[in-house]
C-alpha cells in the first residue's frame, strides 16, 4: 500500500508571532519553524498503517529550500521518501492542490493524507480541493482510520457535532487528519540518522506543469485586539444591571 | 508547569545540523510527555521512575555516541544536546544517561573485548540492561587511586573485595563496572571488572535521606570475596587513566546538561517574575530583578557557545581533559547560581515543589560535587596553566 503524506513548514504555535511592517506576513526572523502538527499527525496516521500492511510512506512539501527539513523531520519519523516541490512564489490552496494532483498522477498512491489544515493560515481546503481535482473520494476530520480486509476501502470516524460518524471511502482516496487521530512518535535517534540517507526528489512546478497563479491574497493581517481588564463589581444589583446594559446577555 | 521553549538568545540554532535540531525536539517531546508529569511525585517519593527507560531506550539516548553494537552514532554535539534536554526535565534523568552511556557503555566499548562489547553494548542501548561505574569509595572521592578495593587473581577467577560509595542506579543495574587494583597499593594495577548482579559476594545498598537527586537512585557497593570469572576483566584497561576517560566522557555531558537545569529555571524566573505584582508593578518591571534575569541569560548564553565549542572540537578529536574541565566546572556553577537567583526571584513561593527552581538548586548541588568537585576542577586547569600541581 503507497501512502502520500503532506508536510507544510509553519512557524511554531508555540512562538510568539509579530506581523511584519508591510502588514502581510509575520516577521519570520528568529522564530523557530516545524512539521504542522496536524500534518504530522497525517504522518503517523500513514506509519501505522503502512507497519499494519505493508508498503510506502512518501512526504511531499511544497516551499523552497528550507522545507527539506520538515520532510527530513518525516523522514526522521520513519516515512520512506520525499519530494520536494521548490517553488518560493506565494501560492494558495488551489494551487497547492493542483500541484498535488500532479504528484498523485506520477506516484499513483492508495490514500493520501493531509492534515486538516495548516496551523499558520488556517485555509484547511486544500484537501477537499485535490479530491475534487481527482474525482476521488474524501474523509475529511479523520478520528480513526480502519483499512478493510480487501484493502479496497478505508473506514473513517469523524468527530461531528454531537457525535461521530463512520464514512465509508474506496481507495484511492483523500483523508485529512484530524486532533485526536493519534499522538505522533518522536523520531528516535538511529532513525534520525537514517533519514540523512533516504531520497528525497526535487522537482518544480515547471516540471510539473502547474502555473501557480493565487488567487486568493492576503490584503492585511492584524494583531488581535488586546483584552481589556475586567471590573470589579459593588453588588448583585451591579452586577445584573451590567449584564443586562453593558454585556446585553441577560 | 508551562511549556518548556529553550533559551536561544544568540540563535545558536544557526550552529546546529539538521539531525541535531531534530534530536533536541525528539528528546524534548519525550522529556514533556513521558517525564514531567513524573518528576513532581518522583522526587516527593525519592524515586527514580524506572518506566521511562524502555522508552528512553527505544528513543535511541543510551551509548548514542558510539557507532554500532546497536548504537546511534549521533555527532557529539547531538549527543550534548540530548544531555541538556534531559537535565531540562531532572539531573537525576539526566545522571541515569549518563551512567548508562558515558561511563558503563563508554568503558565496555573503549576497554572491552569484543565479546564483552557484543554481548553487553547492544543490551545497555536498549536498556534491556542497565549499568552502573564503580570508582568512589567512601574514603578516596577526589582521590580515587588511593582505592581500597582489590581483585586478585586465583587461577580462572579474581576475588573481589572492598567497597563502592555514591554509585548511581547501583542497586538496579544488571552490571557493574568496578574498578579496583589486582595489587594491593599499586595505582598502575588499576582495572576494570564487569560483575554481574547476583554475583555471590557482591551487594548493594541504596542511600536514603537524600536532599538531593531524590529522584535518582544512588547505592553503595560491597564485595565480599567475591569471585569474578577470569574473562570479566576489562583486557584493554589499565591505571587510572582508564576511569578517569570515561570521567571525561561524562563530564562533557554534565556541561551540557547544567545548560538544561539552568534554562529550565530561567523561563520559570522570567515567566514569575513577569506576572508577580507587587507593590504597583510587575517584579520584572525593578531593576534589581532585571540585572539578575540578565546576568543569568548572559552566563546560559556563554555556557551554550562554550558547550558547542567544546562539541565541536571533540569531533577533531583536539578536545584535552582540561578543556572538559572548565566547561564542567563553569557551567554546573552557573547553573547552580541560577537555579539559586531564581528561587529567590520566585520568593516564597519557590521554595515549594510546585516550581522546579529549588528541585534543581538541591540537584545542581550534587552535579556541583560529583564528577570531579568544582574545587578539583580549578586545580587541574591551575596545574594546566602553571605546570605545578596543587592538588597533592
Amino acid at each position: 500500500m503507497k501512502i502520500l503524506v503532506t508536510v507544510k513548514r509553519v512557524s511554531d504555535p508555540e512562538a510568539k508571532l509579530k506581523i511584519k511592517p508591510d502588514g502581510l506576513w509575520i516577521q519570520t526572523e528568529g522564530v523557530k519553524f516545524v512539521v504542522n502538527p496536524f500534518d504530522e499527525i497525517a504522518v503517523e496516521e500513514a506509519l501505522r498503517i503502512k507497519e499494519k500492511q505493508t508498503g510506502e510512506v512518501v512526504v511531499v512539501s511544497v516551499g523552497d529550500k528550507v522545507v527539506t527539513e520538515q520532510i527530513r523531520a518525516a523522514l526522521a519519523m520513519g516515512a520512506d521518501r520525499g519530494i520536494f516541490v521548490n517553488y518560493a512564489g506565494s501560492y494558495d490552496s488551489y494551487d497547492i492542490a493542483n500541484i498535488l494532483a500532479k504528484i498523485v498522477e506520477q506516484e499513483k498512491p492508495d490514500i493520501i493524507i493531509l492534515g486538516k489544515q495548516a496551523v499558520d493560515d488556517d485555509m484547511g481546503q486544500a484537501g477537499f480541493m485535490l479530491a475534487e481535482l481527482l474525482g476521488y473520494p474524501q474523509a475529511a476530520f479523520a478520528s480513526k482510520v480502519e483499512i478493510t480486509d480487501d484493502k479496497k476501502k478505508a473506514k473513517v470516524t469523524r468527530e461531528i457535532d454531537g457525535g461521530l460518524e463512520v464514512k465509508e471511502v474506496e481507495l484511492p482516496c483523500i483523508i485529512t487528519a484530524d486532533l485526536r487521530l493519534n499522538t505522533p512518535r518522536y523520531a528516535s535517534l538511529p532513525n534520525i540518522m537514517k533519514a540523512k540517507q533516504k531520497p528525497v526528489k526535487e522537482l518544480t512546478v515547471e516540471s510539473l506543469g502547474v502555473a501557480v497563479k493565487p488567487r486568493v491574497t492576503v490584503k492585511k493581517l492584524s494583531e488581535p485586539p488586546k483584552r481589556k481588564g475586567g471590573v470589579k463589581v459593588e453588588s448583585v444589583q451591579d452586577l445584573v444591571s451590567k449584564l443586562k446594559t453593558e454585556a446585553k446577555v441577560i | 508547569m508551562k511549556q518548556f521553549k529553550g533559551t536561544d538568545f544568540y540563535i545558536l540554532d544557526d550552529l546546529l545540523t539538521e539531525e541535531e535540531r531534530l534530536t533536541r525536539q525528539s528528546v524534548r517531546d519525550f522529556v514533556d510527555r513521558e517525564f514531567m508529569p513524573k518528576i513532581q511525585q518522583s522526587f516527593r517519593d525519592a524515586r527514580f521512575p524506572m518506566e521511562v527507560v524502555p522508552s528512553l531506550g527505544r528513543l535511541g539516548v543510551f551509548g548514542a555516541q558510539i557507532n554500532g553494537y546497536g548504537c546511534s552514532k549521533v555527532s557529539n554535539i547531538a549527543y550534548g544536546i540530548m544531555m541538556q534536554e534531559l537535565e531540562r526535565g531532572d539531573s537525576g534523568l539526566r545522571s541515569f544517561a549518563s551512567v548508562q552511556s558515558s561511563l558503563a557503555m563508554t568503558a565496555i566499548h573503549e576497554y572491552g573485548s569484543e565479546e564483552q562489547k557484543n554481548h553487553w553494548l547492544p543490551e545497555l542501548a536498549s536498556a534491556k540492561k542497565i549499568g552502573c561505574f564503580g570508582l568512589t569509595e567512601s574514603d578516596f572521592g577526589s582521590n580515587p587511586a588511593g582505592m581500597r578495593t582489590t581483585a586478585t587473581q586465583d587461577g580462572k577467577y579474581y576475588v573481589m573485595n572492598g567497597s563502592k560509595m555514591w554509585i548511581t542506579n547501583g542497586s538496579v543495574a544488571d552490571v557493574a563496572v568496578v574498578w579496583a587494583k589486582t595489587k594491593k597499593d599499586d595505582p598502575k594495577s588499576i582495572k576494570g571488572f564487569l560483575v554481574e548482579k547476583g554475583t555471590r559476594g557482591f551487594s548493594s545498598k541504596d542511600i536514603h535521606n537524600k536532599l538531593s537527586m531524590r529522584a535518582s537512585v544512588t547505592s553503595e557497593l560491597s564485595f565480599d570475596e567475591c569471585k569474578i570469572p577470569e574473562d570479566s576483566i576489562l583486557p584493554h584497561s589499565g591505571g587510572l587513566k582508564s576511569p578517569l576517560t570515561c570521567l571525561m566522557h561524562a563530564r562533557y555531558s554534565i556541561a551540557w546538561g547544567a545548560i538544561g537545569a539552568a534554562m529550565a529555571c530561567y523561563e520559570e524566573a522570567l515567566d514569575y517574575a513577569k506576572e508577580r505584582v507587587q507593590f504597583s508593578r510587575p517584579i520584572a518591571g525593578y531593576q534589581l530583578v532585571q540585572e539578575r534575569l540578565v546576568w543569568m541569560l548572559s552566563e546560559i548564553t556563554k555556557a551554550q557557545l562554550l558547550a558547542w565549542r567544546m562539541g565541536k572540537m571533540q569531533d577533531n578529536e583536539s578536545l584535552k581533559h582540561y578543556h572538559v574541565s572548565l566547561a564542567k566546572m563553569n557551567n554546573v556553577k552557573i547553573a547552580l547560581e541560577i537555579a539559586r537567583a531564581c528561587r529567590d526571584i520566585l520568593g516564597a513561593n519557590g521554595i515549594t515543589d510546585e516550581y522546579q527552581c529549588m528541585r534543581h538548586m538541591n540537584n545542581l548541588e550534587s552535579v556541583y560535587t560529583y564528577e570531579g568537585t568544582n574545587n578539583i576542577h580549578t586545580l587541574v586547569l591551575g596545574e594546566h596553566i602553571t605546570g605545578i600541581k596543587a592538588f597533592e
